[in-house]
């Protein structure tokens, strides 16, 4: 077993080997924000925050996580992040944006006021094949509206 | 009235001629220009749902029991199986179910690409289940594949007859040219990589099959499922409510969704068949690779005399021939144009639509032939493009419906003129030039597509119909036409779709027919809806029907009155306003296709081949705009997905097995954000006044139409290289700057005085 907290609230979970966090919070917790898109660690939809650092949960095992806080696209549904992708037209199909958002809340919680460089360096992980590059790059820099 | 015509229909440019009931369109389109809810920048109506991750795809459908598939795909491109043993999968505790090429017709005991489907095994989990396949027994026979596509057509080895076109005479075409230029041009093999893979659920329920699915066409998949099984195609019921991106892989059920309905067949419970990234990297379609070989000759005015094209599309072993031909009979006004294109079926996984299938290859081989033409005769490539205007369709020998591709390049022409000055920012190592390719496309959409409107009391809108928004935005199309026609504001009407048990047929998310296939139902539903609002506020209000009209949410009269929608509405109780609405025929004898240019600026390292997009402006003609917002992205959209196609996509086979070689997206390189040059995106915004009620036409494709060649023409701007290979890798680019050094000390040997 592992307890965990995951958007502020405890949890205690089986954790058998090779469960990984994004199966974990999908299909244990029912928190289906999270998107595995390439299972692998390649695309960042599964994309959530552990003690406030963007990891890909899909190649995160759950055993590793014992006493640590995650944070998921549920637990930033009121960030300003995502007033402003909808402002900026920053989505698409939406498969990667939850990836997309918490990426982009760990970057705006180290940097308020990232550039256009800071966006795109910090961003790079986060495919989206819909091609809303330039819209979230956008809505990252004028994400306090 | 209803009326039954024999008409034609076009997806992606495969016409049909078929008998549809279609319904007049009564009403006037709106005036251009931008209206109090159409025309004006839209926010998505679902876009906070998606956002927050609370919209729930197919992906996320989780059902009570719900089982979960794993399939045992050919190893091999070609082989034969000799025996196939599912004892021991079956017998594995967890294991549920467990089926191979007698239990279901897309399992296969001759597979003929590497990736067919073979097996497959339901069990509590996909981890499980994938486990499980380790226990299928199967002893193979490997055989020879054919994956060479010249060798293809040399055995006759095709997916379709060879296509052959002709129009006037291309050898007295190329005997009248001045000048003529010659070209083979390749591009690649590409993958759609939808971030969604390809998945379904399906379970019975009753009588009924339910398919969950990631679809752009729930009522085809509803169609192929039933017929398939010999079902009444009401006792399918298909539902997607949130799709995860398809580009044209996703028209029907696929494998997985024939695999999922057996095993759920076989064990009574839910069963989801979901592909991973690697078997959709392997088994969900492609768009194929083409070889062109091209000529065009033109007098040195730089009218053109002749245009001819040999095409071998390598569809793989299933799939279609795309129309690779089309931008050379269509683009330009030529009078001798000859085309042969071939389908070479090969052991290679089956090739499917994506986005423009056949018009960005064949727009690649055109627009670059074009620019090495406009090279030799000296002529500015825009000025090329308009003293070849083609001002009627040469294919069908029709009037277009509307074409302002003119308008188009005169609002090129800011960018275009830029070229001076980007040249002048070259330095020794990185070259900088602009390139230009012009596009058309189909778009125009077509009837049946039905569309319903409840008014409930409370004064608020829904719109009823069963299609899909595979991320373009449908929803809020849909919701700002109904709020137009209506006069509610947007936020009053909601847009219930994606479940063929609940709502009107509606068209394929496909062939950029969504919006010009939808939109006018949607409208006619409204409009239907506010005369019977507006009958019962007659009567309320003791007016006349015809002084009254509804804006901004109130019923208002032609002496000043007003009185608050809810007003009326509210005599209703409980019960509803419903309007119905159908898409009406589109114009006869008319060619409705959508137009446009790009203009794209490079930066090339001539000592590593490496090249940099700076700047893409795009400047498109599909007539109304309806979300500026919306339109804008789906362009940006589109010419990522070219950048991706152009510089840095490729699906790699061994070129003796057959094998995949990119099956993950570390191997496969999806454009990121890092790689986005600055675009700029122009609609020339007029409705077409032939077409339905709103003049409005697809927008999903023509975007990725030209952008390869208008990067592959900046690049000889630059450089002086001609590409001719996609994707430009650095070895591609390295290899054109190469040839066009050797071309140019080839006249000073020639001159030069023996040593």
């Amino acid at each position: 077993m592992v307890e965990l907290r995951v958007n502020g609230h405890a949890y205690e979970l089986d954790a058998p080997v090779g469960r990984t966090l994004a199966e974990a919070l999908r299909l244990d917790l029912g928190l289906t924000g999270t998107k595995v898109a390439c299972g692998e660690g390649h695309c960042g939809a599964c994309t959530v925050q552990l003690d406030g650092v963007p990891v890909l949960s899909c190649i995160t095992l759950l055993h590793t996580v014992g006493g640590r806080e995650v944070t998921t696209i549920e637990g930033l549904a009121e960030h300003p992040l995502v007033d402003a992708f909808v402002r900026a037209d920053a989505l698409q199909c939406g498969f990667c944006t939850p990836g997309q958002i918490v990426s982009a809340a760990a970057l705006v919680e180290s940097t308020p006021q990232p550039t256009s460089e800071e966006v795109r360096h910090a961003m790079s992980g986060n495919l989206c094949r819909c091609g809303a590059y330039p819209r979230i790059e956008e809505a990252v820099v004028a994400w306090r509206g | 009235m209803a009326r039954l015509i024999r008409t034609e229909k076009e997806v992606e440019g495969r016409y049909t001629e078929q008998w549809i009931v279609v319904e007049e369109d009564v009403l006037e389109q709106w005036p251009a220009g931008p209206r109090g809810i159409v025309g004006r920048a839209a926010r998505r109506v679902d876009g906070h749902e998606r956002a927050r991750g609370q919209a729930t795809y197919t992906a996320d459908i989780s059902l009570p029991g719900m089982l979960h598939a794993a399939v045992l795909r050919s190893p091999h491109a070609r082989a034969r199986v000799k025996k196939i043993d599912l004892t021991k999968a079956r017998e594995t505790p967890w294991v549920r179910g467990a089926i191979g090429p007698d239990d279901c017709h897309v399992l296969e005991r001759e597979p003929s690409f590497q990736g067919a489907p073979v097996a497959a095994v339901a069990a509590q989990s996909a981890e499980r289940a994938r486990e499980a396949l380790d226990m299928i027994e199967v002893e193979w026979e490997v055989l020879e594949p054919l994956l060479d596509p010249d060798e293809a057509v040399r055995r006759e080895s095709f997916t379709d007859e060879p296509r052959l076109y002709a129009r006037g005479d291309v050898e007295r075409g190329q005997a009248e040219a001045d000048v003529v230029v010659e070209g083979e041009y390749r591009t690649q093999t590409v993958l759609h990589n939808a971030l969604e893979t390809h998945q379904s659920v399906c379970r019975w329920e009753g009588d009924t099959l339910e398919v969950y699915t990631s679809t752009q066409y729930i009522w085809g998949i509803r169609d192929e499922v039933a017929e398939t099984l010999g079902l009444p195609p009401d006792k399918v019921r298909v539902v997607c409510h949130f799709m995860g991106g398809g580009f044209g892989a996703k028209n029907s059920p696929g494998d997985y969704t024939f695999i999922a309905i057996a095993l759920a067949g076989q064990t009574g419970a839910a069963v989801r068949c979901a592909l991973t990234r690697r078997e959709e990297n392997l088994a969900s379609g492609n768009r194929n690779s083409t070889i062109q070989r091209l000529v065009a000759g033109a007098r040195s005015d730089g009218t053109l005399t002749a245009l001819s094209g040999e095409y071998i599309n390598a569809i793989g072993w299933d799939g279609f021939s795309g129309p690779t031909y089309g931008p050379m009979e269509m683009l330009y006004d030529c009078e001798n144009v000859r085309t042969q294109t071939f389908g070479a079926k090969l052991n290679t996984p089956p090739n499917a639509a994506f986005r423009a299938p056949g018009f960005v290859e064949g727009t690649f081989g055109l627009e670059c032939v074009l620019d090495e033409l406009a090279a030799k005769l000296d002529l500015d490539p825009l000025e090329l493009r308009r003293r070849n205007y083609a001002d009627h369709d040469l294919v069908e020998g029709r009037p277009f419906s509307s074409k302002n591709l003119l308008d188009c390049y005169r609002l090129a022409e800011p960018h275009w003129a830029r070229r001076k000055e980007v040249r002048a920012r070259s330095d020794d190592v990185w070259k900088r030039g602009v390139g230009l390719a012009s596009q058309v496309w189909y778009g125009g959409g077509g009837p049946p597509s039905y569309a319903w409107i409840r008014v409930g009391s409370d004064g608020r809108a829904t719109v009823v119909t069963a299609m899909q928004d595979i991320g373009t935005g449908t929803r809020t199309a849909m919701a700002q036409i109904a709020a137009e026609e209506l006069g509610v504001p947007l936020n009053q009407v909601r847009v219930e779709l994606g479940d063929s048990a609940r709502g009107p047929f509606a068209s394929i998310s496909a062939g950029s027919s969504t919006t010009p296939s939808m939109g006018p139902a949607v409208r006619a539903a409204a409009a239907d809806a506010k005369r019977q609002l507006i009958e019962i506020a007659a009567q309320r209000y003791h007016l006349e029907e015809r002084v009254l009209e509804i804006k901004d949410g109130q019923v208002i009269s032609a002496d000043g009155g007003s009185w608050p929608l809810e007003e009326v509405t509210g005599l209703l109780e409980d019960a509803q306003i419903l309007g119905k609405g159908a898409r009406g025929p589109n114009p006869t004898g008319m060619r409705v296709l959508t137009f446009g240019i790009q203009v794209a600026e490079v930066a090339v390292d001539v000592e590593t081949g490496e090249v940099r997009v700076e700047r893409i402006a795009a400047i498109h003609d599909v007539g109304r705009i309806i979300n500026p917002l919306g339109a804008k992205s789906q362009v940006e959209g589109g010419i990522i997905q070219g950048l991706g196609h152009t510089l840095s996509e490729e699906r790699l086979l061994d070129p003796q097995s057959g094998g995949t070689l990119t099956q993950t997206l570390d191997a496969y390189k999806l454009p990121t954000i890092a790689d986005v040059p600055e675009i700029i995106s122009e609609f020339v915004d007029k409705p077409d006044e032939h077409l339905t009620n709103l003049g409005s036409k697809g927008l999903g494709e023509p975007p990725i139409i030209p952008t390869a060649a208008a990067i592959a023409n900046a690049i000889r701007d630059a450089t002086g290289a001609d590409i001719h290979s996609l994707p430009i890798t650095r070895e591609e680019m390295l290899r054109a700057l190469r040839a066009a050094e050797e071309r140019r000390r080839e006249p000073e040997r020639v001159g030069a005085p023996p040593a």
